[in-house]
């Protein structure tokens, strides 16, 4: 029985093989998303970004027929190395939309020295160091990092909401690092001060004592939390009978925490968040785009908005078709004219105008948000204000942002500078 | 006990020692010297209420496990999937009724089914094959985490708590004083509170039902020596699938549990196997006693690592594991063969 | 039951399918025909399946031989193999030299590489000793827990392993005037080190060694009478197990370029159980058979499947059910299959002559 299962699997193997040698003039596409493990729903949401993209432009890209392949990762470095590989080696593709998370982005940076005619535009990786540290001539980003997502936040607590003592708890990897270090650099200047930084493990169930460790003192509390860690803390704060105010990460007030099943996710109503979109903005472009989005896809097929994932992959495909039309689709020359041209895209995105540095890394809009209850009972994210043209260095000159180092457990200090 | 003591009197008058410090950590009001070296009386015993209702938790989830394991050699794999199918039933249930109780009376019932199918249609085929049932258990978990994942999606579950286990509770302890003089006392989430007086009733009815019954005599024997019960005429595949079922609705009533104080997605069953499996390994494979020792000594490791070492909570758990493999490789409550 | 040659692991295969040497020597002209098509390889894949499929192919497969050996021979189920696999990886990176400059320390190769080795073999072994005080099926839970404490520990250290982004940027040397980082260089690395495994584990299953656990594997108690110290041979066995692991790690980390926790996570460490039992514990060849049955499913699953007009999504659901299928109803793996297959084709073959020799001798 799985005999001829398999049997049949390898046969499959060779058609799309064969098939794929035929169809010589198409112009292919790859991508990689991460379609098994943790983030899968993200995943799912950025390849919906790019068949907006796809069907939008026709599916034809300078007069020449795009086939979109799609590699699937389970968000771990090496399974988008091996994505990449598969796409380059095996489909023989020059241009790969991706990767989503952020270790998987610094992986394929390094990928991409090795392969100098291949052109990586990063699909939604937010990792500081894939662009920032030995950037790749071949690697292009058009979305913000997650130091720059927090761009200006530190200022709005701090100012509009009198926030002027935190305590932090967040995960214990990079991305919550880079978060914590973007908005610790705007809110500590501006005066504020973090009494506490709690590093929870990834993964953590239990936050029962974390939350007891909570200094009484504090104004609010920086949650760099993800997914189930963010609903396990805010499940068992509750139950606590906690009072404190909140201040968000990123993607602890992303979609897939929002749209949770349950009750705790209310006690983040009011909680002051920033991050590359912002669900109800009232740019028409950006209007836009989510009817686009909402039409593309039955609603039991689709997030209730796109999510961050869903427009960078957007942006991503259309910088690349931007680019590629100027050069009439011409990639022979290994795609040095193309890059050139990509180096140079100003795209007008859905979420803001977006153009890229000596790094090839975008400097774009940040959205200052604040959760907020629609009348049926969901979740949204409250448009605020936005904080345009953030840079890489987060408005310090390079000098001075070299000088902060990377983000790591302690770095930056919290010196309130007067 | 008292032979005990006569055996061993410096270890008793030791034991005694640790127990009286112990009780008056936990009632004295801290000095600024004690705090300066535990930190804040609060954190300390939130730590320990914390760890040992996370133990509750843990000891719902392993006892099934031992039992099945200790009654049929079967290291059922698949026990972190009868948990999440648990905690997915218990939020389906418990949002169309509206019931925290029915949700985990439903939960129990059905992954107690479940747990009959597994061991009516594939482990009394391949009874005395350790290896090939716990292969098919491992097979079983990665087909039935992938229905979930598709039947659920990969979004965050969580149980509706019930009203009246909502909220704080306040405990006779001071924590500290005010200016006035007066104590602070301390307050605690109620469902936690009611996780481990849960967990003790189930205990103690499993302590009795093991050792003050007829089919429990039957499972003991059948622990200490599976051939020689099946040769005395006892119908004991009766008493595999009675075993197995419980086992199975213990592991789905824990994840109502679990989703109700923590929250269920993807990959929580593995989450909650390795914990089990390090209980079980600390505290003795097979032995419910054990089962509580270990599901304790975890869960006090893990809440107490994140608050004085949170680096390495994780890896606590799992050096007190190696340690007891090293010393007593049999678990600590574990019978000497 | 006497000690025999019979790789039999906790009845999983047929005692009756005879013995190793038999199997040496009845693979004769196949065996001979397929390692030629091993070596000519290059001359008709495409790089990508030279590296990406066989050679990946082939370091998985050792890893999972590490494992037939423990379970076919020894009785001894150990999920710590990927584990120390790993481990090697991770010291080639912090020994060697990587993109992570912070940490790496650069040595040279010849040192950084017989270091790992030793280092995680020597892992493999305490672990083994961990285990092998307790009997049968505990092991299969104590080296997992030991499989995911390695996994948190790389997880949360920053000092030593980086934590969660773990090393990037390491390369293959450049040895003997060779690149191997090059395509073909490395597809032969890898083919050759898996040859050498595989015929190290064929050689020493019939050495004294050898026959000895598997003496222990079938019956402890009479080997302990006859003299044996069992728990010795066991952990022997473990070592011996490591170095296979071992140098598969360091050519697993050598493909990859880089290593971070999620390598030897979990997922990965019952991957390599399933790979092992799906190509068969009975013979060393499965392991290899069902890592190329992996890689490729894993490679171009989406794909296949969707071809076949199935959601893409539902790989892990396929890849259970197979695993669940195969174990239900061939315990012997796709080797067991086969043999089972020639068996019958055999057997076929007996009766017929054995009826024509009745019709022809006629009453």
């Amino acid at each position: 029985m799985s005999r001829v299962l398999k049997a049949a699997l390898a046969s499959c193997c060779f058609l799309v093989a064969a098939s794929a040698a035929i169809a010589q003039e198409k112009l292919k596409i790859g991508a990689t998303a991460t379609l098994a493990g943790a983030l899968t729903s993200g995943g799912e949401d950025g390849v919906r970004g790019l068949q907006i993209a796809l069907k939008q432009a026709g599916n034809k890209i300078a007069g020449r027929e795009v086939e979109l392949i799609i590699a699937p990762t389970d968000a771990s470095p090496d399974s988008a190395l091996r994505a990449a590989r598969k796409l380059v080696e095996q489909d023989r593709v020059q241009i790969i939309v991706g990767p989503l998370s952020g270790s998987e982005g610094i992986a394929l940076r390094d990928y991409s020295k090795t392969v100098p005619n291949v052109t990586i535009i990063n699909g939604s990786s937010g990792a500081l160091e894939a662009t920032y540290v030995n950037p790749s001539p071949n690697f292009f980003r058009f979305n913000s990092d997650g130091a720059m997502w927090m761009a200006g936040l530190g200022e709005y607590v701090l100012k509009d909401k009198g926030y002027k003592k935190i305590a932090v708890i967040a995960e214990d990897y990079s991305f919550p690092y880079t978060q914590v270090m973007g908005f610790a650099l705007g809110y500590c200047r501006a005066g504020g001060q973090i009494v506490q930084r709690q590093w929870v493990p990834l993964g953590t169930k239990d936050f029962g004592s974390v939350i007891a460790n909570l200094p009484d003192d504090v104004d609010a509390v920086f949650l760099g939390l993800g997914g189930g860690d963010a609903v396990n803390f805010l499940n068992q704060y509750s139950q606590t009978g906690g009072k404190a105010k909140f201040i968000g990460g990123s993607i602890m007030v992303d979609q897939t925490v929002l749209s949770s099943r349950g009750a705790a996710k209310r006690l983040l109503v009011g909680t002051p968040s920033s991050g590359g979109v912002a669900d109800a903005w009232d740019s028409p472009k950006w209007k836009e785009w989510v009817k686009l989005y909402q039409e593309s896809f039955p609603a039991d097929k689709r997030f209730a908005s796109p999510s961050l994932f869903a427009t960078n992959y957007y942006n991503a495909f259309n910088a690349m078709k931007t680019a590629l039309e100027q050069v009439g689709g011409d990639l022979s020359d290994g795609g040095g004219k193309f890059r050139a041209a990509l180096a140079k895209v100003e795209l007008d995105a859905p979420n803001g105008k977006i153009r890229l540095d000596d790094n090839r890394q975008a400097i774009a809009t940040t959205f200052i948000t604040e959760v907020a209850e629609l009348p049926n009972g969901e979740l949204t994210n409250k448009f605020v204000r936005t904080v345009p043209d953030v840079t890489q260095t987060l408005g310090l000159s390079p000098e001075a942002f070299k000088a902060v180092g990377l983000p790591s457990r302690t770095n930056p200090e919290c010196k309130p500078t007067s | 006990m008292s032979s005990f003591v006569a055996r061993r009197p410096l270890a008793s008058l030791l034991i005694l020692i640790a127990g009286a410090l112990f009780l008056w950590l936990v009632f004295a009001v801290w000095t600024p010297g004690m705090e300066a070296a535990f930190g804040r009386k609060r954190v300390f015993l939130s730590a320990l209420f914390n760890g040992i209702t996370l133990g509750a938790l843990y000891f719902l989830v392993a006892s099934g496990f031992t039992l099945i394991f200790g009654l049929m050699r079967n290291v059922n794999l698949a026990h972190g999937s009868l948990y999440l199918l648990g905690g997915y039933l218990g939020f389906s249930v418990g949002s169309a009724t509206g019931s925290w109780v029915a949700a985990l009376l439903a939960s129990f019932v059905v992954v107690a089914l479940a747990g009959i199918l597994m061991q009516v249609l594939l482990f009394r085929w391949m009874e005395g094959q350790d290896l090939r049932q716990t292969l098919v258990t491992i097979g079983l978990s990665i087909v039935l985490a992938d229905l979930l994942l598709w039947g659920y999606g990969g979004d965050t579950f969580q149980v509706e708590t019930p009203a009246w286990l909502s909220g704080p509770v306040q405990l006779p302890f001071a924590v500290a004083l005010r200016s006035n003089g007066e104590a602070v006392m301390m307050t605690y989430p109620a469902l936690r509170l009611a996780i481990f007086l849960g967990a003790v009733v189930v205990g103690v009815l499993m302590w009795l039902a093991l050792n003050r019954t007829r089919v429990g005599m039957l499972v003991r024997a059948g622990v200490d020596d599976r051939d020689m019960l099946s040769a005395t005429g006892v119908r004991v595949q009766l008493v595999f699938v009675m075993v197995f079922a419980f086992g199975a609705g213990l592991a789905g009533l824990a994840g109502v549990v679990g989703g109700t104080f923590q929250s269920l997605q993807p990959g929580e069953d593995t989450k909650i196997l390795l914990s089990s499996l390090v209980v079980v390994i600390v505290g003795g494979m097979g032995s419910i006693p054990g089962a509580a020792v270990g599901a304790l000594i975890v869960g006090l490791a893990e809440q107490f690592g994140s608050v004085y070492m949170p680096t390495y909570a994780v890896m606590l758990t799992f050096l007190i594991m190696v340690a007891v493999l090293a010393v007593r490789p049999q678990g600590l409550a574990a019978v000497r063969r | 039951m006497a000690v025999g040659t019979s790789p039999a692991p906790l009845g999983l295969t047929d005692p009756r399918t005879g013995d190793a040497a038999g199997a040496i020597a009845r693979l004769g002209v196949s065996f001979w025909v397929f390692s030629a098509v091993l070596i000519l390889m290059p001359l008709i894949a495409s790089p990508f399946w030279l590296v990406q499929i066989f050679a990946y192919a082939a370091i998985l497969g050792m890893i999972a031989l590490s494992l037939m050996f423990l379970a076919g021979y020894g009785g001894i189920v150990s999920l710590v193999q990927m584990t120390v696999a790993g481990l090697a990886g991770y010291l080639v990176a912090i020994l060697g030299d990587s993109a992570i400059t912070q940490i790496s320390l650069t040595w040279p190769w010849w040192v950084a590489v017989p270091i790992a080795i030793l280092i995680a073999t020597l892992f493999g072994t305490i672990s083994g000793a961990l285990s092998v005080r307790t009997e049968g099926i505990y092991t299969i839970m104590i080296t997992l827990a030991i499989a995911s404490a390695f996994y948190y520990l790389t997880l949360q250290n920053y000092t030593i392993f980086n934590g969660f982004s773990g090393f990037n940027g390491i390369v293959p040397p450049r040895f003997l005037g060779v690149d191997w980082r090059g395509t073909n260089a490395f597809y032969y690395l890898a083919l050759g080190c898996a040859a050498l495994a595989y015929w190290a584990v064929v050689y020493v299953s019939r050495a004294p060694f050898g026959l000895a656990l598997q003496g222990t594997r079938d019956n402890p108690r009479r080997m302990a009478a006859l003299g044996f110290n069992v728990a010795a041979h066991r952990i022997a066995a473990y070592s011996f197990a490591s170095v296979i692991a071992a140098v598969a790690g360091v050519l697993l980390v050598w493909f990859q370029g880089q290593m971070s926790p999620g390598t030897a996570g979990v997922g990965p460490v019952v991957d390599i159980l399933i790979i092992a039992v799906v190509g068969g514990l009975g013979r060393p060849i499965g392991p290899f058979i069902g890592a190329l049955v992996y890689v490729l499913l894993r490679t171009f699953s989406l794909d296949a499947l969707e071809a076949i007009g199935l959601d893409g999504k539902r790989f892990q659901l396929v890849i259970g059910l197979g695993f669940l299928l195969i174990v239900l109803f061939s315990p012997g793996g796709l080797i067991g299959i086969y043999e089972r297959l020639r068996e019958r084709h055999r057997r076929s073959q007996d009766t017929r002559a054995a009826t024509m020799n009745a019709a022809g001798r006629g009453p």
